[in-house]
């Protein structure tokens, strides 16, 4: 079975009918509730439940500070290359966007290292644009040979590849994959990814499963938000992460809820997603997955993800920089604008201040 | 009268240990050691991080405190096997607490790969002590192993649920000779106590003080409560009885032949 299995049994649901249906009584009932329903999970993201927003927090704090502890794993990406064939109509690497391309040398790919392992960072991210010719599985596999010497965990969020190549990976030292599905919506997500691999929803979609069985030990999913209706979104999303976790017990799994940020291109987000939308989907999120992890980017501002940190943040990044080398060559092209840019000692200044530990290492290649 | 816990030859005077990951800082931990007696903390190998100076956990347990690393993260007895072999070359000493869990919803461990990293880690000179679902059969295996205690579940970890698994746990303390250290689900020094005073060694507690309004002083409280648990279990609880004393009993009627 296929994760599309489950978004097909959801596929007609009469979404609107069902928020209608939905009162008070509902909420305040599923929001005492020890385990949710994906339904359950659906009403929390509803409209009603917009009343509810103070009850929910109060919740998923408690939930949060119960399995996660007064705890905040920090991590950066490291942009290896923006090469890319697609032409997602929503991102700023895209093919059609005349942007300088570039991607990093073995010394270049160290250079960055450095200058994150000063920081005291221990969890990276690597991103590549989706170019099989520029950033093939052998090219990523030199990079996180060069990574493993500065980081004791190295994730990835590139193209999705098969279950073979993440095994190369996961033996070459890769322990988490990010990958968005960007949109759940099929009909959706083929209009905006109108050329290149990226067409393929299918073989996105199922990406995190052979992941999974190639023995990555970390996964975090995600939709774009802005793309397409954020509640059912954030509803798949969900199930996805709790398909995941319910196929492969072994799995840390976390969503990442990233909203619209301006980038290289002309497309405007189809809908607007407030700050008051973001706050429901992450603690309707917490109460359906009290264990799940969830990864908040510096695409937000400082101010909010202060705010947002106690309602079930489990993950931050600091001191990005969404560029490919984009730390040692300031002027290089970004993916997007990120939000909030605070460093390293910054963000830790924060977290104690919150009442808050920063946490660097959160595990290491065995 | 003396009454020191002995496990790996190491005579512990307080029943109550500790988890350290959960708090606002590491710098929490020697406040908490302090407040509450106890000797004996467990740290998570995965954590450990040498190279940030304020949160080192290394260098902020005092020295008269016992570091038992533990193999959180492990997903194999294998993987468990290879933390702890880090652990001791790290110069974190010879305990260490297995944990090897393959479900991260419920956070159960794996009785089965436990038992095999504990035969490997007992035959390597380790003071192994094994995190586990209270099964007898298990118990019994892990002793075989070399295990120095079990450490059954109260209820599943971070969940402050309390003694859920009291039955099984209580059959372990009958039947098995090692030490049996109540570790995770313990809520309240009330359900320390209650662990105590049914014969359990010791305690573990981790997430009822890292997530309590003021930990010093909930850490204080729990070792205050497996102090008198364990007073009691020694002064012997009198036996309990579901019903008073009938004026008319049953068997009133014999006589003294």
């Amino acid at each position: 079975m296929s994760f599309f299995e489950k978004y097909r049994q959801y596929q007609d649901f009469a979404f609107a009918d069902y928020f209608r249906s939905l009162g008070d009584g509902d909420i305040q009932r599923i929001i005492q509730k020890d385990r949710l329903s994906e339904l359950d999970y659906l009403a929390l993201l509803s409209p009603a439940a917009e009343a509810h927003l103070e009850e929910m927090a109060r919740r998923a704090h408690g939930l949060t500070v119960r399995h996660f502890g007064r705890s905040i794993l920090l991590y950066t990406p490291i942009y290896l290359a923006n090469h890319c064939v697609n032409r997602c109509v929503y991102c700023g690497f895209a093919v059609h966007n005349a942007i300088p391309r570039t991607r990093l040398t073995l010394e270049e790919v160290a250079a960055e290292a450095q200058l994150i392992a000063a920081t005291g960072l221990k969890h990276v991210l690597i991103l590549t644009g989706e170019s099989r010719k520029h950033s093939p599985v052998s090219y990523i596999k030199d990079c996180v040979g060069v990574l493993k010497k500065y980081f004791s965990s190295i994730g990835i969020e590139i193209y999705p590849l098969e279950e073979e190549e993440y095994r190369e990976l996961v033996d070459a030292g890769v322990d988490g994959l990010t990958l968005y599905q960007e949109v759940y919506h099929p009909a959706v997500y083929d209009r905006l990814h109108p050329a290149g691999p990226k067409k393929n929803y299918a073989f996105r979609l199922d990406a995190p499963e052979r992941a999974c069985r190639a023995g990555v030990r970390t996964v975090n999913v995600g939709a774009l938000l802005g793309l397409h209706d954020w509640r059912s979104e954030a509803f798949f999303t969900g199930l996805h992460a709790s398909y995941l976790q319910n196929k492969y017990g072994h799995l840390e799994v976390s969503i990442s809820p990233p909203r619209m940020r301006p980038h290289g291109g002309d497309f405007e987000p189809v809908e607007k997603v407030r700050d008051k939308n973001l706050v429901q989907y992450i603690l309707a999120y917490r109460l359906f997955m009290p264990r799940g992890g969830i990864s908040l980017s510096t695409r937000e501002s400082a101010f909010l993800r202060d705010h947002l940190l106690p309602l079930g943040i489990t993950k931050m990044s600091a001191g990005s920089c969404t560029a490919v080398g984009g730390r040692c060559q300031p002027e290089a092209a970004s993916q997007f604008a990120i939000s909030d840019e605070r460093d390293v000692p910054a963000m830790v200044d924060m977290l104690y201040r919150q009442g808050y530990q920063p946490v660097f290492k959160d595990w290491q290649t065995l | 009268m003396k009454d020191d816990l002995v496990i790996g030859g190491r005579p512990l005077t307080s029943r109550l240990f500790l988890g350290s990951g959960k708090f606002p800082s590491n710098r929490f931990i020697p406040k908490v050691l302090e407040a509450s007696g106890a000797q004996v903390v467990t740290v998570a190998m995965r954590r450990v991080d040498t190279d940030f100076a304020e949160e080192n956990v290394l260098q902020l347990i005092p020295k008269e405190c016992l570091l038992m690393p533990n193999t959180s993260g492990a997903r194999t007895a294998q993987e468990a096997v290879r933390i702890a072999r880090l652990g001791r070359a790290a110069g974190c000493g010879d305990w260490v607490k297995i944990e090897v869990i393959s479900d991260n919803k419920y956070l159960l461990p794996d009785n089965y790969e436990t038992i095999k990293a504990t035969e490997i880690l007992a035959a390597e000179g380790f003071v192994v002590l094994p995190y586990m679902s209270p099964d007898l059969m298990a118990a019994r295996e892990l002793a075989r192993a070399g295990a120095a205690a079990v450490m059954p579940l109260g209820a599943p970890i971070g969940s402050n649920r309390g003694l859920k698994t009291k039955e099984l746990i209580r059959i372990l303390i009958e039947e098995i000779s090692l030490p049996v250290i109540v570790d995770a689900g313990i809520g309240r020094p009330s359900e320390a106590a209650e662990a105590m005073e049914m014969g359990a060694a010791a305690v573990l507690v981790n997430t009822a003080i890292a997530s309590a309004r003021d930990p010093v002083a909930m850490a204080r409280a729990f070792g205050l409560a497996v102090a008198a648990g364990r007073a009691a279990y020694l002064a012997g609880t009198g036996a309990t009885q579901q019903y008073a004393s009938a004026s008319s009993p049953l068997t009133g009627f014999l006589r003294e032949e």
